[in-house]
């Protein structure tokens, strides 16, 4: 379970961060929403240990995260950020397999590592590309390789900064529910940033929502999926839709 | 593919090294193999460290077009040299021994740097451009007062300092040599430790960290690994580190592999051919009557031009 207590930040003289609180329920999806500069990349980088908090406690099942090296973090955390680049000629299989370094820190992979390269590769349906160079993919297979990355470090909680960037349709629904499953099957915290508000409401568990730094609202999907909530945190008009069960919003006016 | 690629540099290296100790030899050979040997120790350690630190400091820095020299350590090396010839002028050579000028330009390289990195890593995460744009302008200081000193000294003293701004293996005192090997093994052997972790900062700074790399230490290790190596290579044999960009270029582009053990093995190779290779030429095709400083530049200009103009790799 990760605990964020009174979080501030700062960058320069600009407060992103101001005093937020929020428990993340462990095991469920949990998507962060909000505007832009709302505080939510900012959130997640301090979670993951990528930058500082100027003020404000971050515990990871109790422990202080400051308290936890980042070799032993590396194996419990794992976070993509939005945009992946590296200026090196990588395979899609030697990518993936750098999600096993916390586990074998560059030294020879073991019968674990190698298994479990080959089920996130398989499981991203990158069998066929493996062998191929990242500069040579589109946009939403390199997505997919950072994703596998992220499925081989194989830690109990995943933090992912927009996901379903660069994905088409099928791809993101197809990530969505793996999530989901990660969740349900092995128990895995997911949290991540999403801005198409109707994938957030069809799979996640809780929504967050953030507004000036702070977690404007916080609750089940159904608690926050409602008109007058999405009109505080973005600013626009909204109207819930309730078929088959779901909830969907419209927002195009 | 890639143990061929290895194998083939290793086989040009070797056969120009055998070329360099043993062709051309007069009518001296026992006097002659054995100062070429002691010349060979020194290329192949200089070459060796230049490779490494120049492709550590690329990995940290994220660049391809950059090399140690930008922290301004042969500036103050050069400044260090004008100096003391404006203290004592002609008397210089009377005055300070090599061995104590060769001490004192590693303290004061190394202290340059120490200071540099403690003065601006006591705050965390501060940005390692930030640390070269001031290592930039320090060196820039330093240069203009290298030439301010120049301006001032007798026209035949400034031909003393003059000897400093070109790299020579020329004269190479061997007791220097002797120490410096032990150092700058004993720095890349330390160097190996880290290589793996350099591996994962290919993958950038961020992604570095989510895979459990302590950045900020991997960097500071990285940079006093760096100081050490350019400090001992600028002291021993002058500025030379401008051949760094040339060979770890040639070793990315050569090397099929993004792994530091390999990248940094071919990148000393080429320096190795490079410099021996140069010191050949100068020794017996211009008759020493142009420095390996100039060579190596000429060959580094038009590749570094060659690299500006496919600039979509940088």
């Amino acid at each position: 379970m990760i605990t964020v207590k009174d979080l501030h930040k700062k960058y320069g003289d600009h407060p992103v961060l101001n005093g937020l609180n929020i428990e993340f329920p462990k095991g469920k999806v949990i998507s962060l929403i909000g505007g832009n500069g709302a505080g939510k990349s900012t959130l997640l980088s301090v979670i993951s240990k990528l930058i500082d908090q100027d003020k404000g406690q971050i515990t990871l099942s109790k422990e202080d995260i400051t308290n936890i090296s980042h070799k032993d973090f590396a194996k419990r955390l794992s976070f993509l950020r939005q945009s992946n680049f590296t200026h090196i000629r990588l395979k899609v299989h030697e990518l993936v397999a750098f999600g096993r370094f916390p586990y074998n820190r560059g030294k020879k992979m073991s019968k674990e590592d190698k298994q479990k390269v080959e089920e996130a590769i398989t499981f991203m349906e990158l069998d066929n590309i493996a062998n191929s160079y990242l500069d040579e993919l589109s946009g939403g297979q390199r997505q997919r390789a950072y994703l596998a990355m992220i499925l081989a470090q194989d830690t109990e909680n995943i933090l992912l900064d927009e996901p379903l960037n660069n994905l088409d349709m099928k791809y993101s629904v197809q990530i969505m529910k793996t999530l989901k499953k990660f969740a349900r099957k092995q128990g895995k915290t997911v949290i991540l940033i999403v801005h198409d508000i109707n994938i957030a409401s069809q799979y996640s568990d809780y929504i967050a929502a953030l507004k000036d730094g702070v977690v404007q609202h916080f609750g089940t999907t159904d608690e926050i999926i409602k008109p007058r909530i999405l009109k505080d945190i973005f600013d626009i008009d909204f109207e819930v839709i309730l078929n088959r069960g779901c909830k969907f919003c419209l927002y195009y006016n | 593919m890639l143990k061929k690629r290895i194998f083939i540099l290793v086989g040009i290296t070797i056969s120009i090294v055998l070329v360099y100790l043993l062709t051309l030899v007069g009518n001296n050979p026992d006097y002659v193999i054995p100062k070429r040997a002691t010349r060979l120790a020194a290329m192949a350690l200089i070459a060796c460290s230049i490779g490494y630190s120049s492709v550590v400091f690329q990995t940290i820095t994220n660049n391809r077009i950059l090399t140690p020299s930008i922290m301004g350590f042969e500036a103050v090396f050069i400044l260090f040299q004008a100096f003391i010839v404006f203290l004592y002028g002609d008397k210089t050579f009377q005055v300070i021994e090599q061995q104590t000028n060769f001490l004192f330009s590693v303290v004061l390289m190394f202290g340059f740097a120490l200071i540099l990195y403690f003065a601006l890593f006591r705050k965390r995460q501060v940005h390692v451009y930030f640390l070269l744009l001031v290592g930039l302008i320090l060196g820039a200081v330093f240069k203009s007062m290298t030439s301010f000193l120049e301006l001032v000294i007798d026209p035949n003293e400034f031909a003393f300092v003059q000897r400093y701004l070109f790299a020579s293996f020329n004269n190479i005192n061997t007791n220097l040599l002797g120490i410096s090997a032990i150092a700058l093994f004993i720095s890349l052997l330390i160097g190996t430790r880290i290589l793996h972790k350099l591996d994962v900062l290919l993958l950038g700074k961020e992604q570095a960290i989510t895979l459990g790399i302590n950045y900020q230490r991997l960097v500071q290790i990285s940079l006093l690994l760096i100081a050490i190596q350019v400090s001992i290579s600028t002291a021993l044999v002058g500025p030379i580190t401008f051949l760094g960009i040339l060979i770890a270029n040639l070793s990315y582009e050569f090397i099929p592999s993004y792994k530091h053990r390999h990248t940094i093995l071919g990148a000393s190779l080429f320096g190795i051919i490079l410099v021996v290779g140069g010191q050949y030429l100068v020794e017996h095709l211009f008759n020493m009557n142009t420095t390996i400083s100039i060579l190596i530049n000429f060959v580094g200009g038009v590749y570094f031009i060659f690299l500006l103009l496919k600039s979509r790799r940088l």
